[in-house]
C-alpha cells in the first residue's frame, strides 16, 4: 500500500509534466501543411524518457521478436522433444520451460494424430515469393516530406497482410502469400495519421489500420480486386498513455497501445483499465474499439464500450469526435457506436479517453466441479440472475476438462499439489461424478479483500444447489494461465496435421444448452460428411454471462491426414457451424467481429434498412473507399 | 442424405429392400413364458435412463409452455390458475400412459400365443431393425406405422420387445377408452390416449403437445402414431394428418434437438381381420362402438387362417435433411420458444410435403402378395362380364395367365411383390384363392367373387335375412366387391401414376403431349384426395409415368406426343379400368350434386343423400361399379369438390352448411368424363 501510493505521487508529478507538455505542443501547433515541425513534434513527444518507452513491447519490425508464421513470440512454442514429451519454450510465461507429460497422449488419442506423422511449416519467409509492390510514386514522394517513416520491404508487408484465422496461418505455413500490402507506414501522433489520411485521400491511395494483427475475421486481409496500392497503417508506434486524470478516473491514450503495456503502464500509477481479452498481450487499444472488443473481467469492468469515455478518429471527411467528456449524453445516436466495431472501415482511431480504475486490492481464483454441463450452465444462469458474476467466470464442457488436464506440467509449485490426484478421486469416487459428464467453472474474484470473500461464498453457495463442488484455487488459476499459451498450441497441432480454431458468439440464457449441443453436433457431422477421417475434437465453454444471455465459445480442431484440400473443409465445417449458430437464435458475433469471414450473413443480421443505414455513413464519411479493407459491408 | 429414401428412385427395378425374417418361428419352438419374462435390456437415446410415468407428468405439469398457456386461459376466462392447473393435470391424467413392463410381458406372452394361431407368420426386416435401434441411440425417433387393423399398434410393440428395442409410446384415439380394461391395458403397455376432436381447446393442446415434446426431447422413448390418423378401411393410403408430426417436428424446428428420426413402418397383412367389418362400415351399416366385448366376438369369429404379416421399418429419414435449405429456423428467434405459435406458412406446408413423402414411404414398402394382383383382376373381369353380359368368372389358366402377365408388370412397376417364384404359378393361385375363400368361390372350373354366399357372408354371427330386398341384396353383394376392393387398393400405389397417365390418354382430345399432361394435371389434382399424390409434383409424377410406360414397351413420348404401342394396349386398357371405377365414382356424385341434391345440403344428410342416389342408379342398371357406394370414395369426391371451390362451405349457416356450385360441378363431370377438354374446364383455375 506504502508503495503504492507513493508510485501514485510520482505519476501524479509524471502526469503534471506530461501535460504542460502537451499544452506546450498545443501552442507550438503550426500552421496546416508544416509538417515538418508536425512531425518533429510527435517524435519529441515520443522521446520523452519518462513512458518507459524502453520497455514497450511492439518494435516497428515485429518478426524481430513475433512468429512471421505462427502466434506470438519467436521464442515461445509448444514441441515434443526428443523423448516424445511436449515442452513448452522459453521464459516469457509461467509454463515455458515445462514438460507437460499428458500431452501426447491426449493429442494422439484425441486426434488420432502420431508423432511420426509431422507437417513442418516453411522455416523461412522467401521474400521473392511475394509480389512486388504496387506504388503509387506522388503519394510516396509528398509523404517523404512528413518524416513518417515507411517500409516496403517484404517481410514487414507479409506480416501485415493476415491476422491469425486458420487459413491464414496454414497459407503462411505453406509459403503462399496472396494479396499483400504495397508498404507499411508507422505514424507516430494523430497528427501523422491526419496528414496520411489527407494524402491517401489525394492520391487515391488504400489504407488498411492495422493494431495488434490479433483480428480472427479476415479483417485485415487486402481485398484480391483492390487495384490502388494498398498502404498499412500501422498504429503501433503511437502507444503513449498521454495523460491521466484521477479526479474522474480516466486516461487519455494513443490508440497504437497493446494490452500488455497499457496494464503495465497504468499498474505502475496504481491503475488498471481491467480490460482484458485473451489477446491482450498483443491486441492494441484502437483494434479493440475498431472491433468492439470484449475482455474476461467485463463483469467488473465492462466490455470496451463500456470503458470508452471519448474516441479520436481520422476519416477522409476529417477528425470525428465529441466536445465534452460527460459520462452520458442523449444528443441523438451515440457517435462513439459508429465509430466502434467499424472495423477500419471509416478512418483511423489515434486517441482514447478511457475509464481507469484502482487496482483491486486482493484477487482470488476458483473452480468449481459440476456432475454435468447442463448443471453448469443452470447455475451460470442463477449466478447472473442474482447479478453477482465474479470478475469472470468460465464454464468448460467435459472435453475442455480433459484437454486442462492433459496440460498439466510436470512440477511447479502453482500447478500441483499431491492434493490434485485426491481430489480427482474425490470427485469421480465419492460424489459419483462421470469424469465422462463432469465438468468445470474456473473463477476470478476482485475487490477488497472483505467483499471478494463474501462474494466467493455467495457463488460457492450457488453453485452449491446445482451439484457443484469447490475445486481448488490451482485449477481456477491454471485456467487463466493457459489462456495466454492455448493460442501457441494451435501451431504445434499444425505441425502433426491437426488444424483448428475457436469462434464465439452471444444467445440468450434458454438457448445455451440447445446451441453447445447443436453446434457441437453439427461440427462432428459435418467433419463425417465432408469425408474427415477421424473424429474431430469439438467442444464448447461459456466465457461470459450477461443479464439475458452468455457468450459461447466453440473449439474445434481435426486430424486433416487424407484430406486434399483440408482448409476448404474446415471453412466448410465453420460456415456450417455459423449457420447452426444463427438458427439456434445465437448472434454472428459476441466480440470478434465481422471482418471479410461473416460478412456474408451482415444482411439477415441487421435488416436491409441496418444494412442501408450502415452504407450511407460509410458513403457520406469515405466515399472514395479509402478505407477500403472490404469489412463488414 | 437419407431424405432421398423418401423420394422415388429414377427406376423402380432398382429399388433394393432387405430380407424378411419370420419372428413366430422361434416361438413355435421355445417357450412363450419364458420368452415373456426373459431380461429386457433396450438401449436408449444417448444411454438416458427410463423415465417414470410420474416423473414424465411432472415434467409436463412444470413446463414453461404449460405454465404460459394456464395463465394465459386463466386471464382469458378469468379462472384461478389453480384451477386451470387442475384441469391441465385431469386432462394429462386422462392421456398419460403408464408403461408398465409387467403388462408389456402380459402381452408377450397373449400375443405369442394369439398370433400363432391367427398368423402362419409374421415377417419383419432385420435390418431394419439394425437400422432403428442405431436410430433409437442418435437421436430421438418416431414411429410412423401405416394404420390398417387395431392390430398395429399391439404388433409393433410385440415386435420391438422381440427385438429388445426400446418400447414406444404410442398415440391413440379416445374411442379405446371406451373399453375400460382393454383401454387400461393399452394403456399400460404404453398407449396414450388423445381426444377426436379438440379444435379450440388451448389447454387441452397444450399439455397434448407438451406431453408428446417432453418424451421426444428427452428421449424416453421413441414415439408412435399413425400418420393417417385412423385405420384405413379400403387398404388404401389415407392422406395425412399434420398435427402430430408437426408436434414431433417442433423441437428440431426451435434448435431443442439436433435431429428427429423418422422411421415410416409399411405393415401389410395377407387377410385383414376387419376385411368385412371396414365393407359394412362404408355402406352405412354403422360402425360397431369399439367396444370390448366387439372386439373379442370377432377375434372369435375370426379365429381361422390369417396368413402371414410382413412388417417392413423404412430407412429413418432425418427431419434435418428434410428441413435442409427449406425451414428457416431463424424464424423462432425472436419469440420465446415456450409461446405457443400458430405454424407458419412456409413449416405448415413444409410439414404438409414431408407427410406425403413418408405415407408415400410407407406405401412403398408395403408387401404385396399374389392375391392382390388376382383381386385386381377378378374385378376387372367382374365388371366387363356385367356389362357384356357373359358368364361369370374366369377359367383358371386364363386367370393364371393373366395374373403372371400382371406380376412382371408390376414388378417392372417397382412392387415389392412376395410372388413364390419357386412354385408353379397355378399353385400360387389355388393357395392364394383358397386363404380367401370367403370372398372367391371356384365353380365350373371358373374363379368367380363370391357373390351369392354374399348375404350369409356380410355379416358374420348375424342370422341372414330370409326375405331380401333388391337393396339388400345390393348391398350384400357390395360387401364382397368392396372386400375385394380393398385387396385390390393394396397395390393401386403401384400403378396410380401410369393409371392417371392412361386415363389421361383416354380423355385428352388428342395425343398432344401438352394436352395429355393437362388432362394428367387435372385428374391428378381431382384425384389428391382419394390417392397419396404428392403436392407439387405434378410433372414429376408425369415424368415417372411416361418413364414407366415407355420403360415396358407401352408409350412412345416425343417432344411434342405421346403415342400409344400396339403391345402397349393391354397396359393401357387394365390401368384404365383399374381407375375406371373413381372415375366413374367422382362423376356420379357430382352427378347427384347437380342433379337431385338440394339447395343447401348439410354435410350430415350428404352421405345417406348420394348414397340413396347411387343405390337407384344401380338397380337401374345404369352404373355397374358396386363400390362407388363406398363412403370413402364419396366423402373424398366431396372433400375435393370443396377444396376446388366447386362447393362451398356456408359460414354463419348451421353446421356443416354446403352451397353447390352446380355449373362448376357439371363441367367438372363433364370433363372427368372426357366430354370437356380439360383446359376449357376448370385447369385454369386449378
Ligand atoms: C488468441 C486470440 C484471442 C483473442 N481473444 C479475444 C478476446 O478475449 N476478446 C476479444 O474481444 N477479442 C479477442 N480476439 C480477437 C482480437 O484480438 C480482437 O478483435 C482485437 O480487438 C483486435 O485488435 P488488434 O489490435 O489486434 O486489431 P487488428 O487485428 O490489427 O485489426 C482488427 C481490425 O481493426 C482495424 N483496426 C485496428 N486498429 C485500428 C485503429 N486504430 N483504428 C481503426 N481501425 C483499426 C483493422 O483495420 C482491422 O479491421 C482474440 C484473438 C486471438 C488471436
Amino acid at each position: 500500500m506504502a508503495s503504492n501510493s507513493s508510485g501514485g505521487s510520482s505519476d501524479r508529478q509524471r502526469i503534471a509534466q506530461q501535460r504542460l507538455r502537451i499544452i506546450a505542443g498545443h501552442l507550438q501547433r503550426p500552421v496546416d501543411g508544416d509538417s515538418a515541425i508536425l512531425a518533429a513534434e510527435c517524435k519529441a513527444q515520443g522521446s520523452q524518457p519518462d513512458a518507459s518507452s524502453e520497455e514497450k513491447t511492439v518494435p516497428r519490425r515485429r518478426q524481430e521478436i513475433m512468429k512471421w508464421n505462427g502466434w506470438g513470440y519467436s521464442d515461445s512454442r509448444f514441441l515434443f522433444n526428443k523423448k516424445g514429451q511436449a515442452e513448452f519454450t522459453g521464459k516469457r510465461y509461467r509454463l515455458s520451460g515445462m514438460i507437460i507429460p499428458g500431452l501426447k497422449d491426449w493429442f494422439e488419442s484425441t486426434f488420432g494424430a502420431s508423432l511420426q506423422h509431422k507437417t513442418p511449416a516453411t522455416p523461412i519467409l522467401n521474400s521473392s515469393a511475394v509480389h512486388p509492390p504496387t506504388l503509387n510514386e506522388t503519394f510516396i514522394e509528398e509523404l517523404k516530406s512528413t518524416g513518417i517513416p515507411f517500409s516496403h520491404d517484404a517481410e514487414d508487408r507479409v506480416f501485415r497482410a493476415h491476422g491469425h484465422c486458420l487459413h491464414e496461418i496454414f497459407a503462411l505455413r505453406e509459403g503462399r502469400f496472396g494479396r499483400v500490402p504495397d508498404m507499411v507506414l508507422w505514424p507516430n501522433c494523430h497528427n501523422d495519421v491526419v496528414k496520411i489520411v489527407e494524402l491517401a485521400s489525394k492520391h487515391n491511395v488504400c489504407l488498411i489500420p492495422y493494431g495488434g494483427g490479433t483480428s480472427v475475421s479476415s479483417a485485415l486481409e487486402c481485398p484480391k480486386e483492390e487495384t490502388r496500392s494498398i498502404v498499412s497503417l500501422d498504429t503501433s508506434q503511437m502507444n503513449r498513455i498521454l495523460w491521466i486524470d484521477e479526479k474522474n478516473l480516466t486516461a487519455h491514450v494513443e490508440a497504437g497501445i497493446v494490452g500488455q503495456d497499457l496494464e503495465r503502464l497504468l499498474n505502475e500509477s496504481g491503475y488498471c483499465t481491467g480490460h482484458e481479452p485473451d489477446s491482450m498481450e498483443f491486441s492494441s487499444l484502437g483494434g479493440w474499439v475498431a472491433t468492439r472488443a470484449s475482455g474476461m473481467k467485463k463483469n467488473i469492468y465492462g466490455n470496451i464500450e463500456d470503458l470508452i469515455i471519448h474516441v479520436k478518429m481520422v476519416t477522409p471527411r476529417g477528425v470525428i469526435e465529441k466536445s465534452c467528456q460527460g459520462p452520458r449524453m442523449s444528443t441523438g445516436p451515440d457517435i462513439h457506436h459508429f465509430i466502434m466495431g467499424s472495423e477500419g472501415t471509416l478512418g483511423v482511431v489515434t486517441e482514447v479517453t478511457m475509464k481507469i480504475r484502482p487496482m483491486p486490492e486482493y484477487q482470488k481464483y476458483g473452480s468449481v466441479v459440476f456432475p454435468n454441463f447442463e448443471q453448469g450452465v443452470a447455475c451460470l444462469r442463477e449466478v447472473a440472475r442474482q447479478r453477482c458474476a465474479p470478475a469472470s467466470i468460465r464454464l468448460m464442457d467435459n472435453e475442455q476438462f480433459k484437454f486442462g488436464h492433459a496440460l498439466k506440467p510436470q512440477v511447479s509449485s502453482i500447478f500441483t499439489s499431491f492434493l490434485d490426484g485426491l481430489k480427482k478421486f474425490y470427485i469421480t469416487k465419492f460424489k459419483g461424478f462421470d469424469p465422462n459428464r463432469l465438468c468445470v467453472a474456473t473463477l476470478l474474484f476482485e475487490g477488497d479483500r472483505e467483499k471478494v470473500l463474501q462474494h466467493e461464498k455467495q457463488v460457492y453457495d450457488i453453485a452449491a444447489k446445482f451439484g457443484g463442488l469447490a475445486a481448488g484455487e490451482d485449477n481456477g488459476q491454471r485456467g487463466y494461465m493457459l489462456t495466454f499459451v492455448i493460442a501457441y498450441l494451435r501451431d504445434l497441432g499444425m505441425d502433426y496435421y491437426v488444424i483448428g480454431e475457436s469462434f464465439e458468439t452471444s444467445v440468450p440464457w434458454d438457448r445455451v444448452l440447445d446451441i453447445c449441443r447443436n453446434v457441437k453436433a453439427r461440427i462432428v457431422r459435418e467433419c463425417k460428411e465432408k469425408g474427415v477421417q477421424f473424429p474431430p475434437l469439438s467442444t464448447c465453454r461459456v466465457t461470459q454471462t450477461y443479464d439475458a444471455g452468455a457468450c459461447v465459445y466453440f473449439y474445434f480442431a481435426f486430424n486433416y491426414r487424407g484430406l486434399s484440400d483440408p482448409v476448404h473443409v474446415y471453412e466448410q465445417v465453420e460456415h456450417a457451424a455459423r449457420e447452426e449458430i444463427l438458427a439456434n437464435g445465437g448472434s454472428l458475433s459476441h466480440h470478434h467481429g465481422v471482418g471479410k469471414l461473416r460478412k456474408e450473413w451482415m444482411r439477415e443480421t441487421v435488416s436491409n434498412v441496418g444494412m442501408g443505414m450502415l452504407k450511407s455513413v460509410k458513403d457520406y464519411v469515405d466515399p472514395n473507399n479509402i478505407f477500403g479493407n472490404r469489412n463488414l459491408l | 442424405m437419407a431424405s432421398k429414401a423418401v423420394y422415388l428412385h429414377r427406376d423402380p427395378m432398382l429399388k433394393k429392400r432387405d430380407d424378411f425374417e419370420d419372428i413366430l418361428e422361434e416361438r413355435r419352438n421355445s417357450s412363450d413364458l419364458r420368452y415373456a419374462l426373459r431380461c429386457y435390456t433396450p438401449i436408449l437415446y444417448k444411454g438416458v435412463s427410463p423415465c417414470k410415468a410420474d416423473t414424465l407428468k411432472n415434467m409436463v405439469l412444470q413446463s414453461d409452455q404449460l405454465h404460459y398457456v394456464i395463465n394465459q386461459v386463466s386471464k382469458e376466462m378469468s379462472r384461478a390458475v389453480d384451477d386451470i392447473q387442475e384441469e391441465a393435470s385431469a386432462i394429462l391424467e386422462e392421456m398419460a400412459h403408464c408403461l408398465q413392463l409387467s403388462t408389456v410381458r402380459f402381452f408377450a406372452f397373449t400375443l405369442s400365443k394369439v398370433f400363432k394361431t391367427l398368423f402362419r407368420s409374421i415377417c419383419v426386416n432385420e435390418e431394419g431393425i439394425q437400422r432403428l435401434q442405431q436410430a433409437i441411440q442418435e437421436h430421438p425417433v418416431v414411429l410412423l406405422p401405416s394404420h390398417r387393423s387395431y392390430m398395429d399398434f399391439l404388433l409393433m410393440s410385440y415386435i420391438l420387445y422381440t427385438y429388445d428395442l426400446a418400447l414406444p409410446v404410442i398415440a391413440a384415439g379416445m374411442d379405446f377408452m371406451g373399453m375400460k380394461f382393454v383401454g387400461e391395458m393399452l394403456r399400460m403397455s404404453g398407449a396414450f390416449f388423445i381426444r377426436r376432436s379438440f379444435g379450440g381447446d388451448k389447454l387441452y393442446w397444450a399439455v397434448f403437445s407438451e406431453y408428446v415434446k417432453t418424451m421426444l426431447k428427452n428421449g424416453f422413448a421413441p414415439v408412435e402414431f399413425f400418420l393417417e390418423g385412423t385405420r384405413s378401411r379400403t387398404c388404401k393410403s389415407l392422406t395425412p394428418k399434420l398435427g402430430l408430426l408437426n408436434i414431433v417436428m417442433d423441437p428440431y424446428f426451435k434448435g431443442e434437438v439436433f435431429d428427429v428420426s423418422l422411421v415410416p413402418v409399411s405393415i401389410s397383412y395377407e387377410r385383414i381381420l376387419e376385411e368385412a367389418l371396414y365393407a359394412r362400415e362404408m355402406l352405412g351399416v354403422p360402425k360397431p362402438k369399439e367396444s370390448t366385448s366387439g372386439l373379442f366376438k370377432a377375434r372369435k369369429v375370426l379365429s381361422e387362417d390369417y396368413g402371414s404379416i410382413h412388417v417392413y421399418f423404412g430407412q429413418p429419414v432425418s427431419v434435418r435433411s428434410l428441413a435442409e435449405g427449406r425451414i428457416n429456423r431463424c424464424q423462432f428467434n425472436l419469440i420465446p420458444r415456450h409461446v405457443p405459435n400458430r405454424p407458419s406458412e412456409d413449416i405448415q406446408s413444409f410439414v404438409n410435403d414431408s407427410a406425403y413423402r413418408l405415407v408415400r414411404a410407407q406405401e412403398e414398402n408395403m408387401v404385396l402378395k399374389p392375391w392382390v394382383l388376382l383381386a385386381s383382376l377378378l374385378l376387372q373381369n367382374h365388371h366387363q362380364n356385367q356389362a357384356s353380359g357373359q358368364n361369370p368368372g374366369m377359367a383358371l389358366d386364363e386367370l393364371t395367365e393373366q395374373a403372371v402377365w400382371l406380376r412382371d408388370l408390376s414388378r417392372q412397376y417397382g412392387a415389392f411383390l412376395h410372388w413364390p417364384d419357386h412354385m408353379p404359378p397355378p399353385d400360387v393361385i389355388s393357395s392364394s384363392l383358397s386363404l380367401h375363400r370367403g370372398l372367391v368361390k371356384m365353380s365350373e372350373g371358373r374363379v368367380q367373387l363370391a357373390l351369392e354366399q354374399a348375404g350369409g357372408q356380410a355379416g358374420p354371427g348375424e342370422p341372414r335375412s330370409t326375405l331380401a330386398t333388391p337393396e339388400e341384396e345390393l348391398l350384400s353383394r357390395a360387401v364382397v366387391v368392396l372386400s375385394c376392393a380393398s385387396y385390390r387398393n393394396q397395390a393401386l400405389h403401384v400403378f396410380l401414376r401410369p393409371a392417371l397417365l392412361a386415363a389421361a390418354i383416354h380423355t385428352a382430345a388428342s395425343n398432344q403431349k401438352q394436352e395429355v399432361f393437362n388432362s394428367f394435371s387435372f385428374l391428378r389434382n381431382m384425384f389428391s384426395n382419394e390417392f397419396i399424390l404428392c403436392p407439387g409434383a405434378t410433372v414429376q409424377d408425369f415424368e415417372e409415368a411416361c418413364f414407366l410406360l415407355v420403360k415396358t414397351g407401352a408409350l412412345q413420348v416425343t417432344q411434342q406426343e405421346v403415342l400409344v404401342t400396339e403391345r402397349g394396349h393391354r397396359t393401357l386398357v387394365f390401368l384404365t379400368s383399374m381407375l375406371d371405377p373413381f372415375l366413374q365414382g367422382y362423376q356420379v356424385v357430382c352427378r347427384f350434386l347437380c342433379e337431385e341434391a338440394p339447395e343447401v345440403l348439410t354435410e350430415k344428410q350428404f352421405i345417406p343423400a348420394v348414397r340413396k342416389f347411387i343405390i337407384k342408379h344401380l338397380l337401374a342398371g345404369r352404373l355397374r361399379y358396386t363400390e362407388v357406394l363406398s363412403s370413402d370414395l364419396q366423402k373424398n369426391t366431396l372433400a375435393a369438390l370443396l377444396r376446388l371451390g366447386a362447393v362451398r362451405k356456408i359460414k354463419g349457416a348451421a353446421q356443416g352448411t354446403l352451397k353447390v356450385n352446380k355449373v362448376m360441378v357439371n363441367s367438372l363431370e363433364d370433363t372427368l368424363g372426357g366430354k370437356l377438354p380439360t383446359q376449357k374446364a376448370v385447369v385454369a383455375r386449378l
